[in-house]
């Protein structure tokens, strides 16, 4: 056993720990914070695999501006205590029942599919920077200008959708509006 | 032989006058409608007279073909009339007592707005009953059987503003219409064996081609007993008659006292060859006679109402009737016919004046003391009574019952058991008949009188009367001064009944059993119901259910409503709403129903809509590693 | 870099995708939903960067940023949509927001 294979099944069940812990957590926060966690084990498995661009994206994009950007939502929420009394109320142990077994059910086809061959290969040599880069601004150049535009749509929608008109009504007389 | 061949014009005249009133009798005035009515009677009446003159001259088998009715095939059936001695005894009383009856009515019904419509089916009933009786082709026979069926529905269904009237009326059509298919069931049987509905060839075939006690002819027999069980109202088919009495009371007299419900042991009689080579058949017409007579006449000695108690008379007498044909004793069964034709209709016709004079009262425990109300009519009451009871020596219900039961003892088809069962209902008859008269006569006068019938109600009573102790003296039995006149005029049309030897010298024994029998129970109801006093209403205290029972007479009307009707009136209320729609409304319910069912998948909870989609692309991954 | 076999990847990469799917049809709460669904965007782009590791070529990473983006975006529209929702119905909860049914 090499070392990259080591560091591979290492990071990998760090992740995997860590996906786990976020999905049965009753405080958002928390849960965040165990995503960045899975994230970062991520980028790492990534390096091991000859992705040190992709592994940097991974922390600075994912962990570092995504799940921050959630965060910043979350306090704007202002949520009060009882939303982790509501979370508890919520998920009791019954519900986990169908759609384990679904996923089971899942997780097993593609266990025989991968399983039964076909897929033979090593991850052999790094491809670096300057190779994506070479690509990006090449053959998947209109792509780029593709995904610019899907962020420009992005931000005008999330502006208008988020925008929140407060009808100026005196404070003895506000009403919950619908 | 001259004036027999005018006999077309005995169902012509009545049938005119039914026509006549039909068409045009509301602008006509009740004398007029009378004449016609009663009229076309009387004169048939007389033409029967005439023309029973000219055959008693020459005794023979007469048939006059009017004109050929119906030609298909083999079926060829014309307007064929023929008389002998049995149809002319039938066509005798059937006229004279009919013309009575139509007498009685010009007064009955002189009060009623239907004047005319009641003398036009009275008469047309008349003229069906004589195309039956006269009938030389089972064709004709059954249109008169049916003509007769159908009026008598329109006469018990009179008054038809009643709806009571109207339930009676449906229920004596169809229970005869049950008997009316097995019969035609059996003239099917008939025609296709023999290839022809004529009476006479039928029965001088019937013996050469079926052998004696073989199946096929012990089935057409039971046919036709089914069909005359009908119509004569016997088990099973019994519990109209009783409600038949919703009707006017001549109608009650002439159709069911002594004409329609005769014509049952009229085809009988008619068809006795057939019956002769079934000794099942036969024994069946007897069992079933001797099981009527008795149930009915329990169930008489029970009612209150006057009418009833005679309707259920009617029933067990004709019982006896049966009784005799199922022995082989034809003539006797003829001769008792010919007898309660008259006492039967003058107990009618004198129940008829007692509830007119009475305002329509029918409870008889109502009524007491017409004695000195209504003279004539108690006299001629009490003769009727005395003959239906059979009082020995004087009446002659005496000498036509006494000839039943000795040829139920001693004929060689006859048994012991049914020679008890006319016994057990003689007593019975005997009893029910005192307790009628005496309550109705006897006693405290409850009601009083408020109109004494005039004399065209009178007549018909007396002359009734007379004729029901005389006739009795036609037929005498052989250890008095034998008179065989009847049996002796029927002698060419029926058997004779056969006795077993060594009999004959014991029938003064039985005779004077049958009288002591008779006056036991003349008796018992003098004893329980004027000697007495509260002895009936004690008994009935004693035995509520079984007089409940008899009373009722004996559940057949709660079992054929379990049995029939409710399962009919059920089915129709089931199938109201229309079936074969709900086929297709059914097919519109389901797509909507099925819309209904798949919408409430759509019930905007995000986590569902989110398992649909993983459960769809697990089926599809899962189909593409199968596949 | 020394050889790891590309059905390991692969593997890890189907387990982290059924643990977000199992968490996206269990919650509640929008934003454990929203979360769970990067869970499963995230494991797609695991797969992909094991395939171009495996081919040597560029295009894995290329996929995997574009991913990225859409993810990006994606969550911004999805965080305004659930800040107007929380306005609207003042409660978290999926299960409120069945104005739709029928």
């Amino acid at each position: 056993m090499n070392t990259d294979l080591l560091i591979f099944f290492t990071s990998g069940a760090v992740a995997i720990v860590a996906t786990i812990l976020v999905i049965t957590q009753y405080n958002m926060i928390h849960a965040l914070l165990y995503l960045i966690v899975s994230f970062l084990a991520l980028a790492v498995v990534f390096y091991v695999l000859g992705a040190p661009f992709a592994a940097a994206l991974e922390v600075i994009v994912y962990a570092g501006a995504i799940v921050v950007l959630i965060i910043f939502v979350i306090m704007m929420l202002n949520l009060k205590k009882d939303a982790e009394e509501q979370e508890k109320s919520w998920l009791t142990p019954s519900v986990w029942i169908g759609p384990g077994i679904l996923c089971a059910i899942l997780m097993a086809e593609i266990l025989y599919v991968l399983l039964a061959g076909g897929f033979e290969g090593n991850a052999t040599q790094a491809v670096g920077a300057r190779e994506v880069g070479r690509s990006l601004y090449g053959p998947y150049l209109i792509a780029v200008e593709l995904s610019g535009l899907l962020l420009m749509a992005g931000t005008i929608g999330a502006y208008h959708l988020g925008r929140q008109r407060r009808k100026v009504i005196h404070r003895f007389l506000e009403m919950t509006d619908e | 032989m001259n004036a027999v061949q005018y006999l077309w014009l005995v169902p012509l005249l009545p049938l005119l006058g039914a026509v006549l009133l039909i068409v045009a009798g509301r602008n006509m005035s009740k004398p007029i409608i009378a004449s016609i009515g009663a009229g076309s009677v009387g004169l048939s009446a007389l033409t029967v007279i005439v023309i029973g003159v000219a055959f008693l001259s020459n005794p023979d088998v007469y048939e006059i073909s009017v004109w050929q009715w119906i030609a298909v095939g083999n079926l060829t059936p014309s307007i064929e009339l023929h008389l002998d001695a049995l149809s002319l005894m039938f066509i005798f009383v059937i006229t004279f007592v009919g013309f009575l009856i139509h007498l009685y009515s010009v007064e009955f019904m002189g009060e009623d707005s239907g004047y005319a419509r009641f003398f036009a089916c009275l008469n047309l009933f008349v003229c069906s009953m004589l195309l039956l009786v006269l009938a030389g082709n089972l064709v004709l026979l059954y249109l008169g059987w049916e003509g007769v069926g159908l009026c008598s529905y329109l006469l018990i269904g009179f008054w038809y503003e009643d709806p009571k009237n109207g339930y009676a009326a449906r229920k004596a059509f169809i229970i005869t219409r049950v008997g009316d298919t097995a019969m035609l069931i059996g003239l099917f049987l008939l025609f296709a064996t023999f290839n022809s509905l004529d009476i006479e060839t039928i029965l001088s075939a019937a013996p050469s081609r079926w052998e004696q006690g073989s199946s096929i002819a012990t089935v057409a027999a039971l046919l036709l007993l089914g069909g005359a069980a009908g119509k004569s109202a016997q088990l099973p088919l019994q519990n109209w008659l009783p409600d038949a009495m919703a009707g006017p009371t001549p109608v009650s007299a002439l159709i069911h006292a002594a004409t329609m419900v005769t014509a049952g042991v009229y085809l009988i009689a008619r068809m006795n060859v057939l019956f002769e080579l079934s000794p099942v058949a036969m024994t069946t017409v007897g069992v079933v006679g001797a099981v009527t007579l008795l149930i009915a006449g329990f169930s008489a000695m029970t009612q209150t109402d006057l009418k009833r108690v005679l309707a259920y008379s009617t029933i067990s007498q004709i019982g006896y009737m049966f009784l005799a044909l199922g022995v082989g004793a034809w003539s006797a069964a003829i001769f008792h016919f010919f007898t309660h034709a008259f006492f039967k209709a003058l107990l009618f016709l004198g129940a008829g004046a007692i509830i007119e004079a009475l305002h329509h009262e029918h409870n008889i425990f109502r009524m007491g003391g017409l004695r000195k109300q209504l003279p004539i009519v108690f006299i001629t009451f009490l003769a009727g009574a005395a003959s239906l009871a059979a009082l020995p020596l004087v009446t002659s219900g005496f000498y036509s019952k006494d000839m039943i039961l000795w040829y139920a003892w001693a004929g060689e088809k006859g048994s012991g058991l049914l020679f008890i069962a006319g016994l057990v209902g003689a007593l019975v008859t005997a009893l029910y008949t005192t307790r009628l008269v005496i309550v109705t006569f006897f006693g405290y006068a409850n009601t009083r009188v408020s109109k004494r019938p005039g004399w065209r109600m009178t007549m018909p009573l007396g002359v009734l009367a007379v004729l029901s102790v005389v006739v009795g003296f036609l037929e005498v039995p052989h250890n008095f001064w034998h008179a065989q006149l009847i049996s002796g005029f029927l002698g060419g049309v029926l058997p004779a009944a056969v006795i077993d030897s060594g009999i004959e010298a014991y029938e003064w024994a039985l005779q004077l059993l049958a009288a002591v029998v008779t006056l036991g129970g003349i008796f018992i109801g003098y004893f329980v119901y004027m000697a007495t006093p509260g002895l009936h209403e004690l008994v009935k205290k004693k035995f509520p259910t079984l007089h409940q029972l008899m009373y009722d007479g004996w559940g057949f009307d709660a079992l054929y409503t379990l049995l029939f009707v409710k399962p009919v009136t059920w089915l129709a209320r089931a199938s109201r709403g229309d079936v074969i729609d709900g086929i297709y409304t059914g097919i519109a319910w389901v797509a909507i129903a099925a819309n209904r069912a798949i919408a409430t998948t759509q019930n905007g909870v995000m986590r569902w809509y989110v398992l649909g989609i993983v459960v769809g692309a697990l089926l599809i991954i899962t189909l593409g590693i199968l596949v | 870099m020394n050889a790891i076999p590309i059905e390991y990847g692969l593997i890890l990469a189907g387990i982290l995708f059924m643990l977000g799917m199992v968490s996206v049809l269990i919650r509640r709460n929008i934003i454990f939903m929203l979360i769970s669904v990067e869970i499963m965007l995230n494991a797609a782009g695991l797969a992909f960067i094991v395939a171009g590791s495996k081919w040597t070529q560029a295009d894995g990473q290329i996929m995997f940023i574009f991913i990225l983006t859409m993810a990006a975006a994606e969550v911004s529209v999805g965080l305004a949509l659930i800040l107007q929702i929380y306005h609207q119905l003042k409660t978290l909860d999926t299960d409120a927001a069945n104005r739709m049914k029928g």
